[in-house]
């Protein structure tokens, strides 16, 4: 207990948080680690998660390979990375966007097959076209439960960003791993206090706007 | 016998389902409570194994008040078939059947070979007693329901509606079936329903309820057919709008056919077999 | 293809240290995963019985997740007061994981239960403790097999992280195999992890068939059984 009040202590500490290697450098090391990560990911999942919720062809296998690749240990990913393209950033780039990508992918394509089928179809009998039935139908009914793949997706990287500091880089696991290898167990659990707080706000804000928008929607429908 | 002594019934959301019911339901017969919607039949029936407790007033069975009668113990010795069956869909109908004797204790194959047994009386196929109820049609997902209602060999027999979700040829097939089983284990039955037919079919006793559980008129099918105490059960019998106001027309085959009071043919009057008296259809 | 050869190889050389770490990563995932179960179904059966708290419970629980694993495994020792390196500290901290996954599919699960069916039970004389062994429980089982699949695969994934500080798992050929740049080590590590995940979900998906076989029936009538969600 006493070692959690330094901790905190240690938190409350102007200079902790200060210079290079300080705490508010490396949360923002940590938020551009996962910001980038998330993107990357969206920017793979998306198009293939709309494309099999609106057409519902490759379902089973895009089932199937979110199930797989799920089961994969991520710090096994970062390592084995690691050994090919050395310490730095592209291991837990790699490992945290193959992390991400599940996710988002089964928020894009439930999302847009949630979508009653009467729905479509009536869109489409008013004469509106594929693209048009996507974005104007389905991605807005959609929403809820794509942002849900995000929210999951951004929770499970900042998480696992702390891993990226084994292999070498920055970010929140990077005062982490200095306190678990020289024994400072107050910088250890500052650490993992600030990790933790960021996930949890995170998360907060991410159940704030899922809200916010399922209200909207049940408002105009 | 059950006996209900100025029963009420408020709900904590403030609405009264009963105000002020008082009823005798002689044993061994079948008593029908009909009514719409609203009326409070289903409250009523559900004070009989205690599912509801009265806010004021008595539920009796054979002279002993309820309120001093635990409830599980109270509703394991009495049987109710409902609407949709309600049977267990993760257990098998023999199974479903044999639920209240084993929770009485008795050993699983006793309550099996009664089971089958109960099966036979209901007109279940054998070989329907290891599927599920999922795998069963409606008419036989009731017939069930009616076995697993008598497995414990209640005395009182309570349903609720139990033939509201079957199509129409079917219910008639099982309100022929329960009369018949009625005579062979003579119980003392208290059949909720809204349709009119159903109760002229199956009560010895009809109870027509008005909203609040009001008593419009208690009688035997024949009373209330013959001579309906007021505007609202003849309404409710159909007399009013012509459904019950049956006239004869000469049939140029011999005999009768029997029109509604809209001109509407229902059936044929055949001349009386010897020596019968039947008073129902 | 000469890589895989040796990965081969290497497993093989290794089998014996692969297997004591197989039994380890189940040692630390059986228990949490079974545990997890066990904790969430009296919450959820109690967040439903408390209608206004239920949202509050069933979403404060689901927070647990985003609690990162690496500090977890950090914090809880100092909560506990056990060793950092101390097993226990790795099934609670899974355990809690699973409990985040595991609430909400536990307590969807028992409020669908079909309420004339839970009538009927009272009327033939069930206590509400056997109702809700004999009945609530087994037609949540479905949905309650789903989640805990869910916590079965992520648990199983989760362990390996706890080798970093020095926790013995399959997550320990990662360590082993990034320090002494060893691909194969690595390479056995995540195949044996995700088969572990793989095996334990066909497992599941197995017991699930033999405790509950209703659920393999017909679907044609309109029986109560088929509770599944339409698209």
């Amino acid at each position: 207990m006493n070692q959690l009040i330094e901790a905190v202590e240690l938190l409350l500490t102007p200079e902790t948080w200060t210079g290079a290697t300080g705490m508010g450098a490396r949360l923002l090391q940590h938020l551009q680690y996962t910001g980038l990560a998330v993107a990357l990911a969206a920017l793979i999942a998306l198009p293939i998660g709309l494309a099999v919720g609106h057409s519902g062809v490759g379902r089973g296998p895009a089932v199937m390979i979110t199930g797989v690749v799920r089961a994969l240990p991520t710090l096994g990913l970062i390592t084995l990375v690691a050994l090919f393209a050395g310490l730095g950033l592209t291991a837990p780039m790699v490992a945290l966007v193959i992390l991400a990508v599940p996710s988002i992918l089964a928020g894009a394509y439930s999302g847009v097959g949630s979508v009653d089928a009467p729905v479509v179809d009536a869109a489409s009998a008013q004469g509106m076209s594929t693209w048009q039935v996507l974005w104007k139908v389905e991605v807005p009914l959609g929403l809820p439960i794509i942002i849900g793949g995000l929210r999951l997706a951004v929770l499970q990287v900042v998480a696992t960003a702390t891993l990226a500091a084994y292999v070498g880089s920055g970010g929140l696991g990077a005062p982490l791993f200095l306190g678990l290898r020289t024994y400072d167990y107050p910088l250890l659990l500052a650490a993992s206090l600030v990790v933790i707080v960021l996930a949890i706000t995170l998360e907060v804000v991410f159940a704030l706007v899922q809200r916010v928008l399922r209200r909207a929607l049940r408002g105009t429908s | 016998m059950i006996e209900f002594r100025h029963v009420a019934k408020t709900y904590p959301d403030g609405t009264t389902a009963v105000e002020d019911f008082s009823l005798t339901v002689p044993s061994h017969t079948a008593t029908v409570l009909l009514g719409s919607s609203g009326c409070g039949k289903t409250t009523l029936l559900r004070m009989v194994n205690r599912m509801v407790d009265p806010s004021s007033g008595q539920v009796l069975i054979d002279d002993e008040d309820l309120a001093s009668v635990p409830p599980v113990a109270l509703r394991r010795r009495i049987g109710y078939v409902m609407q949709n069956s309600g049977l267990l869909p993760h257990r098998r109908v023999i199974d479903n059947i044999a639920t209240v004797p084993r929770l009485n204790g008795v050993s699983k194959r006793e309550a099996h070979s009664r089971a089958h047994e109960l099966m036979e009386l209901v007109g279940l196929d054998a070989a329907l007693a290891s599927r599920y109820p999922g795998q069963l049609s409606g008419g036989q997902q009731q017939r069930v329901g009616v076995a697993r209602g008598l497995a414990s060999d209640p005395n009182i027999l309570l349903m609720d509606e139990p033939f509201g979700a079957v199509d129409p040829l079917v219910r008639m097939e099982l309100q022929r079936e329960l009369r018949r089983i009625q005579t062979e284990v003579e119980k003392t039955i208290m059949f909720v329903t809204h349709d009119i037919d159903e109760a002229l079919a199956l009560g010895d006793q009809i109870v027509v309820l008005k909203t609040g559980g009001e008593v419009a008129q208690v009688g035997t099918a024949q009373e209330i057919v013959e001579a309906p105490a007021d505007d609202f059960v003849a309404q409710f019998l159909g007399v009013d709008s012509g459904r019950r106001s049956l006239q004869t027309v000469p049939r140029p085959g011999g005999g009768h056919t029997v029109v509604d009071g809209g001109g509407r043919p229902v059936g044929v009057l055949e001349d009386p077999p010897e020596g019968s008296s039947e008073p129902r259809g | 293809m000469v890589e895989i050869l040796d990965w081969v190889r290497w497993g093989l050389n290794h089998s014996d240290r692969v297997l004591m770490l197989t039994f380890e990563h189940l040692r630390l995932s059986l228990p949490a995963i079974l545990a997890s179960l066990l904790v969430s179904v009296p919450i959820a059966a109690a967040a439903n019985r408390l209608r206004p708290l239920r949202e509050v419970i069933v979403s404060g629980t689901g927070l647990l997740y985003a609690m990162p694993s690496l500090p977890l495994f950090i914090v809880l020792p100092i909560i506990l007061g056990t060793g950092v390196r101390d097993m226990i500290n790795v099934v609670v901290a899974l355990t809690l994981f699973g409990i985040s996954l595991m609430v909400r599919s536990a307590a969807d699960g028992l409020a669908a239960v079909p309420e004339h069916i839970r009538l009927s039970a009272t009327a033939q004389g069930f206590s509400p403790w056997r109702r809700f062994i004999g009945v609530d429980l087994p037609l949540a089982g479905p949905a309650m097999l789903a989640g805990l699949r869910v916590v079965s695969v992520s648990t199983i994934s989760l362990v390996s992280v706890s080798a970093v500080l020095g926790v013995q798992s399959l997550g320990s050929l990662f360590t082993d195999g990034f320090q002494r740049s060893i691909v194969a080590s690595i390479v056995i590590g995540i195949l044996a992890t995700a088969l572990l995940a793989l095996l334990m979900d066909l497992l599941l998906v197995l017991l699930g068939r033999l405790l509950m076989p209703w659920t393999q029936t017909a679907r044609t009538s309109a029986g109560p059984v088929g509770r599944g969600r339409g698209r």
